[in-house]
């Protein structure tokens, strides 16, 4: 008997859950210009997440998926790609988004029941919010073939959830990028809940990362509450793919701070009291606390932040709430590229009986 | 006994088919500890354990793939597809083999398997959360497609379907989970399948529909009732195969047939009542059969779906028609 294959897989952290580097920085890691803008996404993400919520609860937008406590996972990844590169995030990415430039009102028009908040005013070449999940990384890894077949210095970035590698698509889709050497990144981001159901329960593996070796790519376990951890990977996994390299898997290892929706009610299924503790993981804290080791950040710069983010929030909450309503023909304007003959005599039923204030409230009740 | 609603009634005709029969097993997602995120399986794993009430990976091909293995080998699986947007994963297994593994093996091997799924919109859900894929499950041959729109219905055909020896599609208008209550005797008294039922007599007109879209079915009967207008009422229930005969029989009755369904209109399950009725009872009618469907668009995200969603007022106006037509 011999051995034929043998794998092993690193964790990668760089600060401790105080902000205390554990060893040698990578550079930017010690570069407030890089570093602060990303810690304000991450502090904007927040602020619109609280928002997001109490939006819903108040009856002005639909069912919402928090991003409470994955803040460093979006915003490093997104903040290591180029506005040419192409994202195929989940529906619970928007940290990554809004560093895209997605804006906050076209995520709220999104979660609000209105398809024109997919229809992005930046990152046009960025796909929707993904619900059906794990189907995007077969998309993604399309795109970076597509990247690769004209030569062009491109990547394609995909993220999902720890549920969302238990599915075939996820497989798959791992499996042509290593096959195509695809210039594809993607990001498990393991919050250690698919809904109501364990990460235990989801895999037999000891890591998600190590999903990556059956497909003959390569993977790396991050700690996703450490920014400076996620860009770090990030960097290195774009820059292989951009030169024409191969794809990553990145398991990037945080927690589900919130409910999985706000249609859900996690007291249900975990102990409150364990959330309470993952609180002393989060990301922020532990990115401020290096920043003001660095001399870089103190409370007052705190505080300006957090009026500069509400303002941000308020400001697209009012643009998001005098949105005009949309119309019953937006229905068919997009199906086609041009309406068929056969639908003229639907869309014009549809029009006859639209009641004068059509086009409902923003939001709704649940999902 | 006890008033309860339709999901309340889900539950009750699956704990009493878990007692009944040890072979009964439920899968799905979040369908445990949670209770599915619609609490159809509320108390299900507590009162039967996690081998019986089983949390799976989040994978629906896997799912009804491993439900047909089961199946086969003599447990009486019961999967929970958490919302039918999220069923297509699994439509290889049900088109390939769930349907077809009977007359595959000329009936050696056989797939008693039940797939539940909500379905339907008009509860502001997000997207792919509101679906009505009933006529594709109908169009593969070898599948039972079966929709209930009041608790009643929903306890007696789940006992139906569960007990039934081929593969059955339950699907469960999510609109009505939580519309009304209804007096449910927990008897484990099963309701046929491959039968229609006729929910209220009339003589001017038939209307014909099922899932949620009977509620705005009934209410335009009831205002057409005010015009004096008498429209019978048809919950089609057993989607494939379809009885046909009860609802020849009403038109031959009344002359006149308005089909009310909530899923796209290009070839959905209208168009085949629509057809029979051209085939076997032309010469009963008095007007042109009038169809009623959603729109051959995507289902709209919440702000649109009322616009989407066929109304009152559309029934109302189809009803006319028949009636102005002679
Ligand atoms: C194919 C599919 N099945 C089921 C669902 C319903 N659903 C939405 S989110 C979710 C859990 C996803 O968990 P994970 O992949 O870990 O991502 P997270 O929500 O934790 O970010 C489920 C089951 C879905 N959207 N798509
Ligand atoms: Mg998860």
């Amino acid at each position: 008997m011999s051995t034929v294959a043998r794998f092993h897989i690193d964790h990668v952290r760089f600060l401790d859950p105080q902000g205390e580097a554990l060893g040698p920085l990578p550079d930017f890691a010690r570069d407030p210009a890089q570093l602060v803008p990303m810690y304000r996404a991450m502090y904007l993400t927040r602020t619109f997440d609280a928002k997001a919520i109490a939006l819903q609860r108040t009856g002005k937008l639909g069912t919402f998926a928090s991003a409470l406590g994955q803040e460093a996972i979006g915003v490093g990844v997104a903040s290591a790609m180029r506005a040419e590169d192409a994202l195929f995030p989940s529906y619970r990415e928007h940290a990554a988004q809004l560093v895209r430039g997605v804006r906050i009102e076209e995520s709220l028009r999104y979660w609000g029941g209105d398809e024109r908040g997919s229809d992005f005013a930046q990152a046009r070449h960025d796909f929707p919010n993904c619900v059906p999940i794990g189907t995007q990384v077969c998309h993604a890894a399309g795109a970076a073939y597509a990247f690769k077949l004209r030569g062009e210095a491109r990547a394609a970035v995909c993220f999902l959830g720890d549920g969302g590698s238990s599915k075939g698509d996820f497989y798959e889709g791992l499996n042509f990028a290593a096959v195509w050497k695809a210039p594809l990144l993607i990001v498990v981001s393991n919050n250690q809940w698919a809904i109501s159901v364990p990460r235990s329960a989801q895999s037999a593996t000891a890591t998600l990362a190590q999903k990556a070796i059956a497909a003959g790519v390569e993977g790396v376990q991050v700690d996703g509450n450490d920014l400076v951890a996620v860009h770090h990977v990030a960097r290195e996994a774009l820059a292989k793919a951009r030169a024409g390299g191969r794809p990553t898997l990145i398991e990037a290892v945080t927690y589900r701070l919130g409910d999985h929706t706000t249609a859900d009610d996690a007291s249900r299924y975990r102990d409150p009291a364990v959330v309470q503790e993952q609180w002393s993981f989060e990301p922020l804290t532990r990115l401020r606390n290096h920043l003001v080791g660095l001399g870089a950040w103190g409370p007052d710069k705190e505080e300006a932040l957090a009026r500069e983010c509400t303002e941000t929030v308020n400001a697209a909450v009012e643009a998001y709430l005098n949105t005009p309503p949309p119309t019953t023909a937006a229905m068919f304007e997009h199906l086609f590229a041009t309406l068929p003959a056969a639908l003229v005599a639907q869309r014009d039923e549809a029009l006859r009986f639209t009641p004068r204030k059509a086009g409902g409230q923003p939001g709704g009740d649940h999902g | 006994m006890a008033e309860i609603n339709l999901v309340e009634a889900v539950n009750l005709a699956l704990a009493h088919e878990l007692a009944r029969d040890e072979a009964v097993v439920l899968l799905g997602e979040d369908i445990g500890a949670n209770g599915g995120v619609f609490r159809a399986t509320v108390g299900l794993q507590q009162r039967f354990g996690a081998g019986r009430v089983v949390d799976t990976p989040l994978a629906e091909t896997a799912i009804v793939g491993t439900a047909i293995g089961m199946a086969a080998m003599g447990l009486r699986p019961v999967a929970e597809i958490q919302f039918s947007g999220f069923l297509y994963p699994a439509i290889d297994h049900l088109i390939n083999h769930a349907a077809r593994l009977r007359n595959r093996t000329r009936g050696r091997l056989t797939c008693p398997l039940v797939v539940r799924t909500p379905c339907g919109g008009g509860i502001h859900a997000p997207e792919h959360h509101s679906e009505s894929p009933e006529a594709m499950l109908a169009h593969t041959p070898g599948l039972r497609v079966v929709m209930p729109s009041s608790p009643a219905r929903a306890y007696g055909l789940l006992l139906a379907a569960i007990r039934d020896p081929d593969p059955v599609m339950f699907l469960e208008p999510t609109r009505m989970y939580r519309l009304f209550r209804q007096e449910v005797a927990d008897d484990g008294e099963a309701l046929p399948l491959d039968v229609c039922f006729t929910l209220r007599g009339g003589t001017d007109l038939t209307l014909v529909s099922w899932g949620a879209m009977l509620h705005e079915t009934q209410a335009a009967a009831d205002a057409l009732a005010t015009e004096g207008i008498s429209a019978e009422v048809i919950d089609v229930a057993t989607l494939k195969p379809l009885d046909l005969p009860t609802i020849l029989e009403s038109v031959a009755r009344t002359g006149r047939c308005v089909i009310v369904h909530e899923a796209a209109r290009t070839a959905g399950l209208g168009a085949e009542i629509a057809a029979g009725l051209a085939e076997e009872g032309l010469y009963s009618l008095l007007a042109p059969v009038q169809r009623v469907t959603g729109y051959d668009t995507v289902m709209p995200l919440s702000r649109l779906e009322t616009q989407y969603l066929p109304s009152v007022e559309r029934i109302v106006a189809a009803a006319r028609k028949t009636l102005e037509a002679s």
